[in-house]
């Protein structure tokens, strides 16, 4: 291949992994806001030091639109004054930035030792029943499953340091520890009605 | 400040009568919320008016002399650490605060960024004043998202009252702190990682020797890397002052610990303890509530996830103060960093794992291989090849389709990646390898016995079987 049949970057990231939850996140577009927000960010950083920003910003990204799509990932680049495949290469190694969008509500389950010593694995399997997945479709590549709804997604994390409390689970930004069957239940249905 | 027997705490959360709170005082105590006033109220920020009174070396001094050592994992004398900024350094001086809390079995950091910030935002500005840093991070692990909210109201709190920004309480000395969020990847909590991290580019950890952090870190210049805890212990060393602060607890360990414990005890959970105050023994037995009902403790990981296990049973050689030496179990090792290293596992991060007689000791490794084949950062090969390997072994030994050649198979992936890494991630991996197939060997042969290898592999069975009595 010559340089100029070389595929551009943004094609590569461009291979659409839809998902059922975008349907509940407005999609990427840059807004004064924005734009207002990113500038605070750098500026909390030492003067030159705009690349530090790259995380926060895709934690900004990341909150409102669900997951970093590659027209975010140009526009953190701009705004960080790095490249796309630098920032590509930032989201491709965390774990937590996802590049599909998960459901309305999000579920990480804890299954490293300690939570996996209070039940912890089953809870998964049990989590992914109730709401309607396969966990077989979590794999290494992609981690996280979303309902067909949309409305949940899940994903297998690991430690999530609250270990002497297990089983424990997030949902979106709130911790639930000691869970079992019964506490699934009622959160599943509560989360259900707040949809 | 309250008397200690004036507070109360939640219920089920009260503090043991063998325990004493002093970094964890404030922690689900009943009526105490994460605001400046009532940290004010506790005596909070009287520490920090004093140390701006003083000279900054007079700080590090007075924290070597606390014996004050690291709670990160790796035990470093705190006040060692600071001195190792070049003299004559000319370049800026970073703190950043470690609160990427990701050791499985650690949980302490948590609740102090959660329910008392201040606490850690006030030891955190007496160490930036001691090592002169003007310019502070909290880097902070992304499954934090209430406490990153919590934290970054105390810093603007803590900046209303002048107790950060410019010229704090008049002392002519500035100070920045900012809120830096991970990820999801444990390996941000190993120094260079996460100062890579912060810089913006792949968290790769970084060669060290020759250049540690303290002489060439964040953007090129020095930087402290400390652990939540450890800088909440700096506030109690200058509460209290060095000396006092050295006479409790263990000699070589002094002050107080948080233990977190884990896994099959009646009463797991946080316990704050004068180090070396009490044995494994004591722990589990009286602050736990000993093993659940008709079971028998069978195996202990006594420091996070990659501290080596140790059986229940084994014999172990202890010295008696005329120097005889006296045969002893891990219920009489003394609970301080120092003690469980001399039996060849380590007190790390304070995060005790406990498991009884109804576990698979296969089962418990192949959790852990799992965990540190997906954490690798990929960039040293023994370990990016070595522990995928190593997952895919352990989990032929736990499904009965493996060869009894396999756990030694297993464990020489480990020997190998031992010490041929660039970050402590290798020794972090293959410890609990080593020791998961040294001391319940016959558990994992058991498991490779031909009858094992007849038997079809039935997904549903082996759900069942998990974690529960191996049935050989
Ligand atoms: C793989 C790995 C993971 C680590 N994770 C953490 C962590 O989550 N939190 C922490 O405070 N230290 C962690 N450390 C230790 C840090 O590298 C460092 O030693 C520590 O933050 C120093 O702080 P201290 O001197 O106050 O203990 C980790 C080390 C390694 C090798
Ligand atoms: S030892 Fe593992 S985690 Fe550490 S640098 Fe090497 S590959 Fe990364
Ligand atoms: S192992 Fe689940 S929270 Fe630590």
């Amino acid at each position: 291949m010559t340089m100029t049949e070389q595929p551009d970057v943004i094609e590569v990231l461009a291979e659409a992994k839809p998902s059922p939850g975008e349907k509940y996140y407005p999609p990427f577009e840059v807004t004064p806001e924005l734009t207002e927000k990113a500038k605070e960010y750098i500026a909390m950083y030492p003067e030159g030091k705009e690349l530090s920003a790259v995380l926060p910003l895709i934690h900004l990204v990341q909150e409102k639109h669900g997951f970093i799509c590659p027209q975010s990932v140009l526009w953190i680049a701009e705004t960080c004054r790095s490249t796309p495949i630098h920032v590509q290469g930032i989201v491709s190694f965390y774990p937590g930035i996802r590049t599909r969008c998960p459901g309305k509500w999000h579920i990480r389950v804890c299954h490293t030792i300690a939570c996996a010593l209070s039940g912890g694995e089953e809870l998964l399997t049990y989590i992914c029943e109730k709401i309607g997945v396969d966990p077989k479709t979590m794999t290494d590549a992609e981690p996280m499953a979303v309902s067909e709804d949309g409305l949940w997604s899940i994903e297998a994390v690991e430690c999530l340091a609250n270990c002497g409390f297990g089983p424990n689970i997030m949902i979106n930004d709130t911790l639930y520890s000691q869970m079992d069957r019964a506490k699934v239940d009622a959160l599943v249905a509560e989360y259900s009605k707040k949809a | 400040m309250k008397a200690m027997s004036e507070i109360t705490y939640k219920p089920g959360r009260e503090p043991h009568s063998r325990e004493t709170r002093r970094i964890f005082r404030n922690i689900d105590r009943v009526g105490y919320n994460p605001s400046i006033e009532c940290f004010i109220e506790d005596g909070g920020y009287e520490t920090l008016k004093k140390a701006v009174a003083m000279e900054p070396a007079a700080i590090i001094d007075e924290v070597k002399k606390s014996g004050l050592r690291g709670r990160g994992g790796a035990g470093f004398p705190t006040g060692v650490k600071w001195t190792f900024i070049p003299k004559g350094n000319t370049k800026p001086v970073y703190l950043v605060c470690n609160c990427d809390e990701s050791e499985p079995g650690t949980f302490k950091d948590r609740f102090i960024v959660h329910q008392d910030p201040h606490q850690l935002i006030e030891g955190m500005i007496i160490a930036c004043y001691a090592v002169q840093a003007h310019y502070a991070i909290i880097y902070m692990r992304e499954e934090f998202p209430e406490a990153a909210e919590i934290v970054r109201k105390a810093l603007a709190e803590a900046e209303e009252r002048n107790f950060l920004g410019k010229n704090i309480l008049g002392s002519g000395y500035d100070l920045k702190i900012i809120l830096h969020r991970g990820a999801g990847a444990y390996i941000c909590g190993e120094e260079t990682g996460l100062i890579n991290s912060i810089e913006g580019v792949r968290p790769y950890p970084r060669i060290k020797p020759p250049f540690f952090p303290a002489a060439i870190g964040l953007y090129g210049c020095p930087t402290i890397v400390n652990n939540v805890e450890s800088l909440c212990q700096v506030r109690q060393v200058l509460m209290r002052g060095g000396e006092a602060y050295a006479a409790d607890g263990s000699t070589r360990s002094p002050g107080t610990r948080i233990i977190g414990v884990s896994g099959d005890v009646q009463r797991p959970g946080y316990y704050e303890i004068i180090s070396g105050s009490i044995t494994y023994g004591e722990l589990l037995y009286d602050l736990c509530g000993g093993p659940k009902p008709g079971r028998t403790f069978k195996a202990i990981i006594p420091g996070g996830a990659s501290a080596k296990v140790m059986r229940c049973d084994e014999v172990l050689k202890g010295r008696n103060p005329d120097g005889s030496v006296r045969k002893m179990t891990i219920f009489d090792v003394p609970m301080d960093l120092d003690s469980i290293a001399q039996h060849g596992s380590m007190s790390g991060s304070g995060g005790v794992i406990v498991m009884d007689d109804s576990r698979s000791m296969p089962e418990m490794l192949r959790n852990l291989n799992r965990f540190f084949a997906w954490e690798s950062c990929g960039q040293c090969t023994p370990c990016r090849e070595g522990n995928p390997w190593m997952l895919k072994l352990s989990t032929r030994i736990c499904e009965g389709k493996a060869a009894p050649e396999d756990v030694d198979l297993l464990k020489s992936v480990a020997d190998n990646i031992c010490g041929r890494t660039v970050c402590a991630f290798g020794e972090a991996c293959s410890w609990p390898v080593q020791a998961f197939t040294t001391k319940f060997r016959e558990e994992f042969l058991a498991l490779t016995k031909p009858i094992n290898a007849l038997k079809p592999h039935n997904p549903e069975t082996a759900e069942a079987r998990k974690y529960l009595t191996r049935e050989d």
